[in-house]
């Protein structure tokens, strides 16, 4: 029986570069960014980071193939470096690697850099999915808001809801996100905006609205990982230790997509991952227990059925607890305090980490004007994918005492 | 007795109003305003002479086994492909075995009748128990042409066998003239035409009245006996002259379908065939005539077996599938002959991978899955492992085809982010009712009328051109099923 990933690995130092249309950065000095940052939190040289994980996901723009920009660009010491790739969970999954590689005892030190160069295809969204030979001769021509829309869909029919109440609570949720965003420095969307404005923006996919979509960002990610005791030794107080309670990832096997049996209105690998995660945390009631969390927010409605994936809303519960502020920045679990994908923005191979990023400054009491009262435990929520076919990666982190 | 054993047609749904075409262009030439009358069938962008053909093949092989078909006939002169089988493609989307010989009749207005009497020689030769001949056509014309208000899109389709005859084959009698009323040259987009008088005169008052006259004389038929004469009259009012001419009632003409359809080249003549089998009764008379460069005139008699015919859609039944279209700048853009912005994301054209496209050419193009031989759940695409969740058995599964399954919309969404010709694009996930379920295209929706649970009907389409390559990749998407949005 695996004893699970809790407190074996400790979070040495963190960095995040400024999200937004860096049109004056590539890749390369993306990482450059965040990796400064989070070699002088962590207090070490480049020398000593022993194994690293270079989380990118779209080839077609970014740095392209191969982990061979990470090593180059932060000049390391000719250590492995692996490309990880796993849609828009790509950030978890390079944090994952290098958190295993250290709970394993492989390496002492490792890093874990997510970069996303998004803005050099000339036009807005994501670049299109032509992967495969065999998908492109049969798959729609899909799109992130196309198919994140169709949950909207499924949402409305279970649970009854006429669309200009889900379209109102949708509202809601960016609204509080726009709002969170504007407190943060790094975030690409620092403007406050009304539900109305939110309501009346021009449609993308029904029944999604541009501002039901999140930013699509340049930017950059990173964290160096050690165990507790090396941590200590070089210098990091128990009391001013984040260390991972949980890290799992869960992915589809076809069942969603291809078994008449889900109903399309939620995300089944959230579950089964939440669930994971909250075994290997040793935590028994979320709602009570999770002071804070991070989600993958691409789309309002992708944020909202979360919140039921999750178990801190019950099943078609998730629009009153939202209505009703629950997750605001003043509510009992506030959700996406550093903007979220929304606002922050979404450069999809960093996403997973920043999200870590947000957590710990927060656990650290270093989070400035949106610094929440003494945290407990911070989860955030990756997902890649499509919702009938997707990659779920959790982590949970909190306080090493 | 050789003949006729089933039929089916297929008219898309759109119509375009020829008033709304008339007008777009009458600045230029006020003359198109005479022929502002009617509508003319309009293919989706996502339909061509051989998706069309595919439909109206459908219609004809409904609720009966393909078993006997030994061979495919396919006439057009707008095959999507100059040099890839097109009759092999409508097989290979009919699910049919892949041991029956095929072939593409093209290069003149008759090749729709010439496929027919392909197939009759064909299975009178013993050369196949059964044949199916499906004829299809989309005519494009060049903008502001008076063509591009006459001609129409549409498709039809027979079997032809020895036994459950429904309308017996007589005999024919084919001509060949080199008369040239139009012409389209190789690699040309739009047919080059010469004036009416010219075809009416020389033409319809002399060597095509001659020749049926002959083919009456030679299968010993009074023309006062017949009680259908189907002409596909490239413009109206020719067949009169012909049936005068050859002594044949005025009353037994057969409907043009030039006012709600349009000509549709090759395969207007079996069209209107098609729509005459949908009337006619047990023991009556039909002659045909296919006119282009020469004739050929075939005679059939129905027999008792008609009327026993399931029901089917049919040509009329097509008609009544029917949604006007004003919008004449849409109609430009589905055939091509204006090119609009798409967009940056428009630009992405990857190569088509045939040895991927080969490999899965029944899962592609015949819509097969498996059926898990333990469990029984139905799964598409087919896998070496069944998708049960509590069953992922492991082994060859039972090839199980999705395309006349009854479906439903499970999730949608209407996407005005991604490219498509038509935006916004639908698609979503269809479910089947005996099990499997995909994400698939939508087509022929209508606006704000797309609902979860709308039951759908899989059809065969163009699911993207490459024209950088010329090729065209086919797959099948959900059509919601008439009712939303009809007239």
């Amino acid at each position: 029986m695996s004893s699970g990933i809790r407190d074996k690995v400790a979070i040495l130092g963190m960095g995040c570069s400024r999200f937004g249309e860096r049109w004056d950065m590539g890749a390369e000095e993306l990482m450059v960014e965040s990796f400064t940052e989070a070699l002088g939190d962590a207090g070490i040289d480049r020398k000593q980071i022993q194994a690293a994980w270079l989380g990118s996901c779209m080839d077609e723009v970014n740095v392209g193939k191969s982990a061979l920009p990470a090593s180059i660009a932060l000049r390391l010491n000719n250590i492995p470096v692996t490309r990880v790739e796993n849609y828009c969970a790509t950030g978890t999954e390079a944090f994952r690697g290098a958190v295993y590689a250290v709970a394993s005892g492989a390496c002492d030190i490792a890093l874990a850099i997510g970069v996303e160069k998004l803005k050099d295809t000339g036009y807005g969204g994501l670049p299109g999915l032509d992967g495969g030979s065999l998908p492109p001769l049969w798959w729609p021509n899909l799109s992130a808001p196309g198919v994140f829309a169709q949950v909207a869909s499924a949402y409305m029919s279970r649970y009854k809801v006429p669309r200009d109440v889900l379209k109102r609570a949708l509202a809601e949720i960016s609204a509080k996100s726009h709002a969170n965003g504007a407190k943060n420095p790094k975030a690409h969307l620092r403007n406050p905006v009304s539900c109305d404005t939110i309501m009346a923006s021009p449609m993308i996919a029904e029944p999604l609205g541009l501002f039901d979509c999140c930013g699509v960002s340049d930017g950059s990610a990173a964290a160096i990982v050690t165990t507790p005791e090396i941590a200590k030794s070089l210098g990091k107080h128990p009391d001013q230790m984040v260390t991972v309670k949980a890290l799992q990832l869960a992915l589809s096997n076809g069942s969603e997509g291809g078994y008449n049996d889900w109903d399309g209105s939620y995300i089944h690998t959230t579950r089964v991952a939440a669930q994971r995660a909250y075994a290997e945390a040793g935590i028994k009631k979320p709602r009570d227990e999770i002071s804070m969390f991070e989600v993958h927010d691409c789309f309002s409605i992708t944020e909202l059925v979360t919140m039921e994936d999750l178990a801190l809303s019950s099943d078609g519960g998730a629009i009153k607890d939202v209505m009703d502020g629950f997750y605001s920045a003043d509510g009992k679990i506030p959700c996406q305090i550093d903007g979220g994908l929304k606002c922050f923005g979404h450069p999809i191979g960093a996403s997973g980490i920043r999200m870590v990023y947000e957590m710990y400054l927060q656990l650290l009491g270093r989070a400035g004007e949106r610094q929440l009262k003494n945290p407990r435990y911070g989860l955030t929520h990756n997902l890649g994918g499509f919702p009938h076919q997707n990659v779920v990666g959790i982590s949970i982190v909190g306080r090493y005492q | 007795m050789i003949g006729i054993t089933s039929y089916g047609a297929y008219v898309p749904r759109l119509r375009l109003s020829r008033a709304a075409a008339a007008q777009a262009n009458a600045w230029a030439n006020p003359g198109l305003l005479a022929q502002a009358r009617g509508e003319r069938s309009m293919a989706n962008w996502d339909e061509d002479s051989l998706t069309m053909a595919v439909e109206a093949a459908r219609d004809a092989l409904a609720g009966r086994s393909t078993d006997g078909i030994g061979a495919i006939y396919f006439g057009s002169s707008t095959h999507p492909f100059a040099d890839r089988q097109n009759a092999g493609l409508v097989a290979a989307a009919l699910d049919l075995p892949e041991s029956i010989g095929s072939c593409d009749l093209s290069g003149a207005q008759k090749a729709g009748t010439a496929a027919l009497i392909a197939a009759l020689d064909r299975v009178a030769a013993g050369g196949a128990g059964e044949a199916l001949v499906v004829v299809g056509e989309h005519r494009r014309a060049r903008p502001g042409s008076a063509q591009e208000l006459q001609y129409g899109d549409a498709a039809a389709a027979f079997t032809i066998g020895g036994s459950a005859v429904i309308a017996e084959f007589l005999g024919g009698h084919s001509v060949s003239v080199d008369f040239v009323d139009h012409y389209r040259g190789t690699g040309q987009e739009f047919d080059y035409i010469w004036e009416e008088r010219w075809l009416r005169d020389e033409a319809f008052q002399k060597w095509v009245p001659a020749a049926v006259n002959a083919a009456l004389e030679k299968l010993g038929i009074d023309p006062g006996a017949i009680d259908h004469f189907v002409l596909a009259e490239p413009v109206a009012k020719l067949s009169a002259l012909v049936a005068k001419r050859c002594g044949i009632a005025e009353t037994v003409i057969a409907d043009s379908l030039l006012g709600v359809v349009g000509h549709a080249g090759a395969a207007h003549a079996p069209l209107m065939l098609a729509s005459v089998l949908q009337k006619a009764q047990p023991g009556q008379t039909i002659v045909v005539v296919g006119f282009g460069q020469g004739c050929d005139v075939l005679a059939f008699r129905t027999t008792a077996t008609l009327g026993e015919l399931p029901t089917r859609s049919g040509v009329a039944g097509s008609l009544k599938r029917r949604k006007e279209e004003r919008n004449y700048p849409k109609f430009l853009s589905f055939n091509e002959t204006v090119s609009l912005e798409k967009g940056l994301r428009g630009e992405a054209n990857p190569q088509t991978a045939l040895s991927a496209m080969y490999r899965n050419r029944r899962m592609l193009f015949g819509l097969v899955g498996g059926s898990c031989t333990k469990c029984g759940t139905a799964q598409f695409p087919p896998a070496d492992i069944c998708v049960n969740p509590s069953c992922h058995h492991q082994g060859p599964m039972q090839p199980y085809r999705f395309a006349d399954e009854a479906a439903q919309i499970k999730t949608w969404s209407a996407d005005w982010l991604t490219y498509t010709p038509d935006p916004p694009a639908h698609y979503g996930m269809v479910e089947f009712q005996r099990g499997g379920r995909f994400v698939a295209d939508i087509t022929d929706w209508d606006l704000g009328k797309v609902e979860v649970g709308q039951p759908v009907r899989m059809v065969f389409r163009v699911r993207g051109r490459d024209a950088q390559r010329g090729m065209v990749r086919y797959f099948w998407k959900a059509a919601p099923l008439a009712g939303a949005g009809e007239n």
